[in-house]
């Protein structure tokens, strides 16, 4: 690792004002995609702002019919939250599923929706849902947050705050996880929320992006017959020593189908 | 430079380091506690596996800054008293040793500390939930059915 300072800010706004006066300043949250790329100097911060401790990025609650979660918010506590669990149980099951118990125990939403890894889990509930990233400057919708592989709308030095979820009437995640890290090679998560539904495929492509064929199709009529036997374009999907482009676009109706199942399975719908 | 102060194994200490000084290197360089083992520097071994503040962690992927403050425990910490002849182990320790669950012993510190995290949380799991438990930890040599054995026993010991 190069040498860096660490500063543990008591407030969002010291927070913000640090970043905004050190050009090289990052962010720190849980730390474990930081901390392994400082680890392999693929980055040279001159300050970690430790975004840990700020209460404004804390905590769980259904405000106004949304379910609004703290940037900081480890994903286990995602996973384990009764009111995540109550409110949103897809999004819960989801966070169980997260590389493993040591990963979950550190690792935060708002560090994973920053970092917008084309491989990470919680990006393809972010767009699904239709969910708002709320940062200390404004407010963004999911389908303008996302900009491609690692890429997003943040500014440098732009902080996640939360992010507010609307409450899906039915809603499931399936991914075919890569067997040593957890990470999706696929992942599809379904979501109906005011009666429209909506399909997002992470791992597949190089971002988080909406299937619309399966949207179209699963609008029209709700079950698995739907989308069995949909075509999935290779074209401008992922290919590299785990698994060739035509294997993605496969794995991605597979997760739909397995996302669907569990739906039309279970009680509520989730 | 900074100061942190910790805890570990019951003990409080305080060590001088770098703002980028892993927990893992305070561990095993500072303090002595070479049975926090390091294998490999993507964080996925899970060898280096710790509790902090009674939480399973990757030593190697913590700064000993974001430690201020925290109770720390190594494999070194588990056993309940470790007396001179260094008879006593904890009850996942004696599992491992009966069951053999290790071969080389590399991964078994961090294994170890893994599964007294997740008998903690699932104190009966089944072999799905101790799967998807160890799923931090690799081990190179078992295959993993001893372990599964181990942990299996340990829970049971640990209920009674
Ligand atoms: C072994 C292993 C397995 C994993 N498996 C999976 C998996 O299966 N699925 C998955 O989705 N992820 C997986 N991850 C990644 C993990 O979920 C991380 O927690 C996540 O990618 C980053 O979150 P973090 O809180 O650790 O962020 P950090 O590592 O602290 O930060 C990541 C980036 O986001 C920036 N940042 C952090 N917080 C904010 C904020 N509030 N506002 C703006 N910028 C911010 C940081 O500056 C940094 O650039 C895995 C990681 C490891 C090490
Ligand atoms: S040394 Fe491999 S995960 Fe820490
Ligand atoms: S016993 Fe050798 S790596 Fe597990």
């Amino acid at each position: 690792m190069y040498e860096f300072t660490y500063i543990r800010p008591g407030s969002l706004p010291e927070a913000a004002a640090l970043l905004a006066s050190n050009e090289g300043a990052k962010p720190l949250s849980g730390g474990m995609t930081l901390i392994p790329t400082l680890k392999q100097r693929l980055s040279q911060p001159s300050h970690l702002v430790d975004i840990t401790a700020l209460a404004a990025l804390k905590g769980i609650a259904v405000v106004d019919g949304r379910l609004e979660i703290g940037a900081a918010t480890r994903h286990i506590e995602v996973a384990t939250s009764s009111v995540v669990r109550q409110s949103l149980p897809a999004l819960a099951a989801l966070a169980a599923g997260i590389g493993d118990p040591q990963v979950r125990n550190r690792g935060t939403m708002g560090g994973s929706v920053a970092n917008n890894d084309p491989a990470a889990d919680y990006p393809s509930a972010v767009l699904a849902l239709g969910a708002t990233v709320h940062t200390d400057r404004r407010a963004i919708a999911a389908e303008d947050f996302f900009q491609g592989m690692f890429a997003t709308a943040l500014e440098p030095g732009e902080l996640i705050v939360r992010i507010s979820f609307p409450l899906a009437e039915r809603a499931a995640y399936a991914k075919f996880p890569h067997p040593a890290s957890g990470y999706a090679m696929t992942g599809v998560f379904i979501a109906v929320v005011g009666g429209a539904v909506r399909v997002a495929v992470t791992g597949a492509g190089p971002g988080v992006f909406r299937w619309t064929q399966a949207e179209t199709a699963l609008q029209a009529r709700f079950e698995s017959a739907a989308i069995a036997d949909l075509e999935v374009d290779a074209t401008d999907l992922n290919a590299d020593i785990h698994a060739p482009a035509a294997y993605r676009a496969n794995l991605v109706r597979v997760m739909a189908l397995r996302a669907l199942e569990t739906i039309l399975t279970s009680s509520k719908g989730q | 430079m900074s100061k942190v102060s910790l805890t570990v194994n019951g003990k409080a200490v305080s060590v001088d380091v770098e703002d980028r000084t892993l927990l893992s290197s305070v561990l095993r360089e500072s303090l002595g506690l070479t049975g926090t083992h390091i294998g490999c520097d993507t964080s996925q071994c899970g060898c280096c596996t710790v509790h902090v503040d009674g939480r399973v962690v990757k030593s190697c992927t913590m700064l000993a800054v974001q430690a201020e403050g925290s109770d720390v425990m190594t494999i070194e910490g588990l056993a309940p008293s470790h007396d001179a002849s260094g008879a006593t182990l904890h009850p996942v320790q004696q599992a491992f040793s009966e069951c053999h669950a290790l071969q080389c012993g590399f991964c078994t510190p961090g294994m170890i500390m893994a599964v007294a995290g997740l008998l903690k949380d699932t104190p009966d799991p089944d072999d799905q939930q101790i799967i998807h438990g160890l799923e931090g930890n690799m081990c190179r040599c078992t295959g993993y059915v001893n372990i599964v054995k181990a942990v299996k026993q340990a829970a049971v010991t640990m209920r009674a």
